[in-house]
């Protein structure tokens, strides 16, 4: 096990690597480069030269190369050419803020996507089970950024219940107590959470509903059932923990999923997370903030896809790969 | 709307049922197509998608406007819907519906294509990795980790921000190359234990190429994974061509597409939501019957993986 960790970590970290090596060739081929002067208003052409010399980007490409892998050993990203702070800075800001909304939106995903699932398997192929699988099947086919307008439209002009985007209130926020600043928070957080984890639940429930069914026409669960015991038991004690191992890939598979879902879902609820920030530094040619969010972006991947292979090897000793 | 518009539509709701129709006669006598018709959800899918894709042939019929046509900016802005305008007008007066119409055609033209691309580049990758192994299967899987590891719409957002004013075709060609990773597992998972097949060996003792033995003998038989991937993909790529859109970095107006339609109509959310909603309704209906069609495909053509 030892070993066979320390080969998938040194794997990870060589994707890792490679990301940043194509993110970083990608930017450098593109065409058009920050500090181009505004159309229409003239720049003095020694500033411009002054401020490219200042950033490095005069030097030859594998010399700016090197020295960028160089300073990332050291957790140097870089400073952000659109922000006045370094690209580190920019990205602790907004991490914060995305692992709160993954956060409250997994818990929303696996929550209500295992309650359903479960409901829909004890009752499969009847009517509400149909009902419940058509619904699932529309709300994960819509785009996400839509699904967010649709409730911003409904739950924030219409009704008025939850504030239209932002992280908190702008005006009254600052004199809040600290229960009202949490309540302010949590209120604010509520639609964009509620978006990524809805679609989150019925991929959850459309998975979890196959899962079971298919533990459901094992040996173990016929025995479980000839045994007496009652179905709530079986399907919730019996059948669900086997049931559940599949479940441990999904969880390592949300992350790009909430990492994709959230650029989208971030800017229609103004939400200052990593997707927004990642959208912005692409618009103003921030190449070093472009750049981190990809590694960052990346590195969670695949730590994410990591985590769920060394905790189904623990959950499940069959699928343990023994050292070559 | 118009007599000739309402006749467009029966025809094309009319050629959505002939085809389910047809297909369900030819299914009686095979299994496959029989395990296929035991979802109810993909008949209908079928039909939609029938219907949906001869609404957009007939988009010259279908469409009572011309879709970048502004009626009158004063006075038919943000109208709700109605008779005359059965999905209302957005914000510079155009017709919602015929928008709609047309958008479908470059909504499902940027998906069927795209997904071409992907599923090709998938296909030989997956192939040339399963049937080679070694060096060369080292090589193309370790690219597929990478290409897996950086969310899809990243890439994306970054090509097609870097590159301003990407044309269509381009567009088209970006997203295929950049949907290709998860085929190729799928593919190569395939082949590997296609390859050791007798028939495989067989052909390879007759002195075929391995080009031929690859596109003759065992790419024909894992199409399987090909085909249901075919299908999930066009619906991802709908999803994503209007997220993109939604961005202002896919079509560009004023071609409509159905992304585009809803970031127009994303600033009149609250007084004309009809020219966000409907785009976005017909988003989850189409991608919606892909995934319903995908789902019996692959109990249709995998017994062995029987969702129930």
């Amino acid at each position: 096990m030892g070993a066979w960790l320390a080969r998938r970590s040194l794997a990870a970290l060589a994707i890792v690597l490679a990301v940043v090596t194509f993110t970083f060739l990608l930017i450098h081929l593109a065409p058009g480069s920050p500090f181009l002067p505004p159309p229409g208003r003239p720049v003095d052409p020694d500033a411009l030269l002054r401020t490219r010399h200042t950033f490095g980007l005069d030097r030859p490409l594998p010399v700016q190369y090197v020295r960028y892998l160089a300073a990332l050993l050291t957790g140097d990203f870089g400073p952000s050419y659109s922000r006045h702070e370094t690209a580190a800075a920019a990205l602790a800001g907004a991490i914060p803020n995305t692992l709160l909304l993954a956060g409250a939106a997994l818990v929303i995903d696996f929550s209500l996507g295992l309650a359903l699932g479960c409901w829909q398997a004890a009752r499969a192929r009847r009517a509400g089970d149909v009902i419940a699988g058509s619904v699932t099947l529309f709300i994960a086919s819509l785009p996400t950024f839509w699904l967010a307008l649709v409730l911003l439209l409904v739950f924030g002009e219409r009704l008025r219940w939850f504030p239209v985007g932002g992280l908190s209130d702008p005006v009254t926020y600052a004199a809040l107590p600290w229960i009202g600043k949490l309540g302010d928070r949590a209120w604010h957080l509520a639609l964009p959470a509620l978006t990524l984890g809805l679609v989150g639940a019925a991929g959850t429930a459309r998975y979890q509903r196959a899962a079971l069914l298919e533990v459901l026409g094992r040996d173990f669960v016929r025995t479980a059932r000839a045994k007496g015991l009652r179905e709530r038991r079986v399907l919730l004690v019996h059948a669900l923990r086997n049931a559940l191992l599949p479940f441990i890939t999904l969880a390592g598979l949300a992350f790009p999923f909430l990492l994709t879902g959230a650029v989208l879902v971030e800017t229609v609820f103004a939400w200052p997370g990593m997707g927004k920030l990642a959208a912005d530094a692409i618009f103003s040619r921030d190449y070093p903030l472009v750049t981190a969010s990809a590694v960052i972006g990346s590195a969670m991947v695949v730590t994410g896809s990591l985590l769920a292979d060394v905790l189904y090897a623990v959950a499940d000793p069959r699928t343990r790969v023994p050292a070559p | 709307m118009n007599p000739r518009a309402w006749l467009a539509v029966t025809l094309a709701i009319a050629a959505g049922l002939a085809a389910v129709a047809l297909l369900r006669r030819r299914a009686a006598g095979r299994p496959a197509w029989r395990r296929f018709f035991r979802h109810p959800p993909a008949a209908i899918g079928i039909a939609l998608l029938v219907s949906v894709t001869a609404l957009a042939l007939l988009a010259p019929l279908a469409a009572p406007y011309a879709p970048a046509a502004q009626l009158d900016i004063i006075g038919l802005q943000n109208q709700a819907p109605s008779l005359l305008h059965p999905m209302g007008t957005d914000l510079y007066s155009r017709d919602v519906w015929s928008r709609l119409v047309y958008g479908a055609r470059i909504s499902l033209a940027i998906g069927a294509l795209a997904m071409a691309v992907a599923v090709t580049v998938g296909a030989v990758v997956g192939a040339l990795a399963g049937y080679f192994r070694r060096s060369v299967d080292a090589v193309l899987m370790r690219l597929v980790d990478v290409g897996l590891a950086v969310p899809r719409m990243f890439i994306l957002l970054m090509i097609v921000a870097l590159w301003e004013g990407l044309s269509l075709p381009m567009l088209v060609l970006v997203i295929g190359l950049t949907g290709w990773f998860a085929t190729s597992r799928l593919v190569r998972a395939e082949v590997l234990s296609l390859r050791e097949r007798g028939f495989v060996e067989s052909a390879r003792a007759l002195g075929a190429s391995p080009a031929r033995v690859i596109f003759r003998h065992v790419l024909p038989n894992a199409a399987a994974p090909i085909v249901i991937s075919a299908a999930l993909g066009i619906g991802n790529v709908i999803l994503l061509e209007s997220g993109l859109s939604f961005l202002g970095l896919g079509v560009a107006p004023p071609i409509p597409s159905w992304g585009n339609m809803i970031a127009d109509g994303a600033s009149e959310l609250a007084t004309a939501p009809w020219s966000t909603l409907f785009p976005g309704l017909a988003i989850g209906l189409v991608v919606m019957a892909l995934n319903a069609v995908a789902d019996a495909l692959r109990d249709a053509l995998d017994p062995s993986q029987e969702t129930a």
